[in-house]
């Protein structure tokens, strides 16, 4: 059996991974000024370290071509997706529809990523979740968060 | 006594009623995440952060320290009686302390742990009262170039002692860096990498990061396996040591805090290193080494001495030189801040009651721990047998309220969701988050040094090696490293990790 080209993928994709970003920093500090060392413009100590990182990225894909090891296992695309969708629907809804309406989406959204959800004790933490954090952090803390937002008519 | 009046401010501040209540307040949240696996101080101080922006600085960094060392109570616990982690500075306390709970010694294991956390957190208060004034002394003659070279440093011992690859640490720490240049360049006033997101101006806030990359990224990771979770012993008896225990674990005790108050103070350093090299010291030089890994009364004392000892030395660098040797020294500097305090030698002279009444802060909330954990210990194993599906949600939602809360501002929550996905590949490729966490930490810091100290020597790089305190600590780094990344070295570290595994 041939050898995989890509021997390891973790480090292979770390590698591709660093030097991504660190072109990505040169590209955008290409706006800004370099200066010199005794000026140092803005894009100065950014450029040196994306240069560094993009070479250092090139060293580990380049391990991940050589040396053999296991790929990554168990990626949970599930967890991933639910846990930022639910997340990223908080930020959404708690300003127009307020906590009351943002908590118990994002209890509810991201407790169906684990196997053993389930809906009846789910509804429970997220009704008692949401009083919680009315209590906590709106009344006894006084954090600035609408508990029914503006888009009730309130 | 220099010494004794400083206590006396120190006690003065800590003693206040209210203060002991945010003290008792934060060890008893400490020991909760710890009994708690997936739940790391980490993740935890940073949702923790905006509540305390109403407080008083003192106040607030006494209920944020009593957390960290809080947890490396509460994480004994569970590896005691689950035979898994609460915290990963009690790996190792789960190879010996769950045998021992499975011969029908829990309690002796569980006393063990607490009453020899209780001496090292004693010692490691002394230990930080004797040497913080002559560092801090030190410092306040550092000019920029030593401070930048203190930083290389401080990188580079965080990635040698850290685990894991070391050059995907070292990238990860230039990603940090890279990615805490985000915002204003407070020289120029040129808004970089910025995107014209009026939202990232000012950079982006420590708190997002932390929580994306500790809270969401693990939450994510645990969601891989379903979870199985046994809970060994529901009724804890025999929690009083006898005489013979204490003879037997004096020494471990002893050797465990040293090591661990040496280790502490070390960049990259803290609670987690101390443990497991405390583990592999004791193993080697005890008289039952055979024992250990089947139930060795040493194999608990040791390490559970030296995760506390190091909790609380890891404060020395943080408050003397303000930099930061692991992620949750950097949310203390945040914290700092953010009360409008410049960490940094300083601190001790203009702050006094704030520095000497966390210090005496840190020993009445090891006594509150002693008391919070052998009485009360029913109640953190009742704790234990919450499941985690049941607890994550909870989790996100107070990093989420936490985050909104930073400026009220929805992007603060959409930019936590991005370092949540960063933070979860990271991971499943391998490439610690902690290294990137410091590195975003210092580099706006290093690069303002860095700039003054050119400016200074009129551009000449050459002055990081004339003098001699920063050519020094630049030795010690690149010294650091060859060591390091030298074959024979390398074998062995590989070796020493294996095990946390």
């Amino acid at each position: 059996m041939a050898a995989p080209i890509i021997r390891n993928p973790k480090d292979f994709l770390s590698g591709l991974m660093f030097i991504a970003f660190g072109a990505a920093f040169i590209y955008i500090a290409q706006d800004y000024t370099f200066g010199s060392p005794r000026r140092m413009g803005p894009a100065f100590f950014p450029v040196v370290l994306a240069i560094i990182l993009v070479l250092i990225g090139l060293v580990v894909a380049v391990r991940g071509l050589l040396v053999t090891e296991d790929p990554p296992r168990g990626f949970t695309w599930r967890g991933l997706l639910l846990v930022i969708v639910s997340t990223l629907l908080f930020g959404a809804l708690v300003r127009g529809a307020g906590l009351v309406v943002a908590t118990p989406v994002l209890v509810c959204i991201s407790a169906f990523a684990s196997h053993l959800f389930k809906w009846k004790i789910t509804a429970i933490i997220a009704i008692g979740l949401t009083a919680f954090c009315v209590i906590v952090f709106v009344y006894a803390l006084g954090l600035p968060m609408p508990v029914i937002g503006p888009w009730f008519g309130r | 006594m220099e010494l004794l009046a400083n206590l006396a401010i120190g006690i003065e501040a800590a003693f206040t009623p209210l203060n002991l209540l945010y003290c008792l307040g934060g060890v008893f949240v400490g020991t909760l995440i710890g009994v708690l696996p997936g739940l790391g101080p980490t993740a935890t101080i940073a949702m923790l952060l905006p509540i305390t922006f109403g407080l008083p600085p003192v106040s607030a960094l006494i209920m944020l320290a009593g957390i960290y060392y809080g947890a490396q109570y509460g994480g004994s616990t569970t590896a005691i009686l689950i035979n898994l982690p609460g915290e990963s500075s009690s790996v190792v306390t789960a190879l010996d302390g769950y045998q021992m709970a499975r011969q029908g010694k829990a309690g002796l294991a569980l006393s063990t742990a607490a009453l020899g956390s209780f001496f090292a957190g004693t010692v490691a208060t002394l230990l930080l009262a004797l040497f913080a004034p002559p560092l801090a002394e030190i410092a306040l003659k550092f000019g920029p170039a030593e401070y930048f070279s203190l930083m290389v440093l401080g990188l580079v011992a965080s990635v040698v002692l850290a685990h894991g690859s070391l050059i995907k640490a070292i990238a990860m720490i230039l990603l940090g860096l890279l990615l805490g240049l985000v915002g204003t360049d407070v020289t120029s006033g040129t808004p970089r990498f910025t995107f014209d997101l009026p939202e990232l101006a000012d950079g982006i806030n420590f708190v997002i990061v932390a929580m994306g990359m500790f809270g969401l990224g693990e939450i994510i990771r645990n969601l891989e396996h379903t979870e199985t979770r046994d809970v060994f012993t529901r009724k804890i008896s025999g929690l009083l040591p006898t005489w013979k225990d204490i003879k037997q674990i004096t020494a471990p005790v002893l050797r465990g805090t040293a090591l661990g108050s040496a280790l502490g103070i070390l960049p990259g350093g803290g609670a987690m290193l101390s443990s497991f090299a405390a583990y592999s010291l004791e193993k080697k030089i005890s008289k039952n080494g055979k024992k250990f890994g089947k139930g060795a009364i040493e194999g608990v004392a040791a390490p559970e001495s030296a995760n506390n000892a190091g909790a609380q030395t890891s404060f020395i660098p943080m408050l003397t030189l303000g930099i930061p040797s692991n992620p949750v020294m950097a949310l203390m500097i945040g914290a700092l801040i953010i009360q409008g305090i410049q960490p940094g030698p300083q601190v001790m002279t203009e702050q006094p009651a704030l520095f000497w009444g966390i210090i005496v802060s840190m020993w009445v909330g090891n006594f509150f721990l002693v008391v919070l954990n052998l009485p009360m210990i029913g109640l953190w194993v009742r704790m234990l047998t919450v499941p985690y599906h049941l607890l994550y949600p909870a989790i996100l939602v107070f990093c989420s309220i936490g985050v909104f809360s930073l400026n009220n501002s929805n992007f603060d929550v959409y930019l936590m969701a991005l370092f949540g996905i960063l933070g979860y590949v990271c991971s499943k490729l391998d490439c610690e988050p902690a290294p990137l966490l410091l590195g975003f930490i210092l580099g706006p810091m290093m690069e303002e040094y860095l700039r003054r100290a050119m400016v200074l020597s009129r551009g000449n790089a050459m002055v990081f090696v004339e003098r001699p305190i920063s050519a020094v600590m630049l030795a010690l780094a690149v010294l650091a490293l060859i060591v390091v990344f030298s074959p024979a070295i390398r074998k062995k570290r590989e070796e020493a990790f294996q095990e946390e595994e």
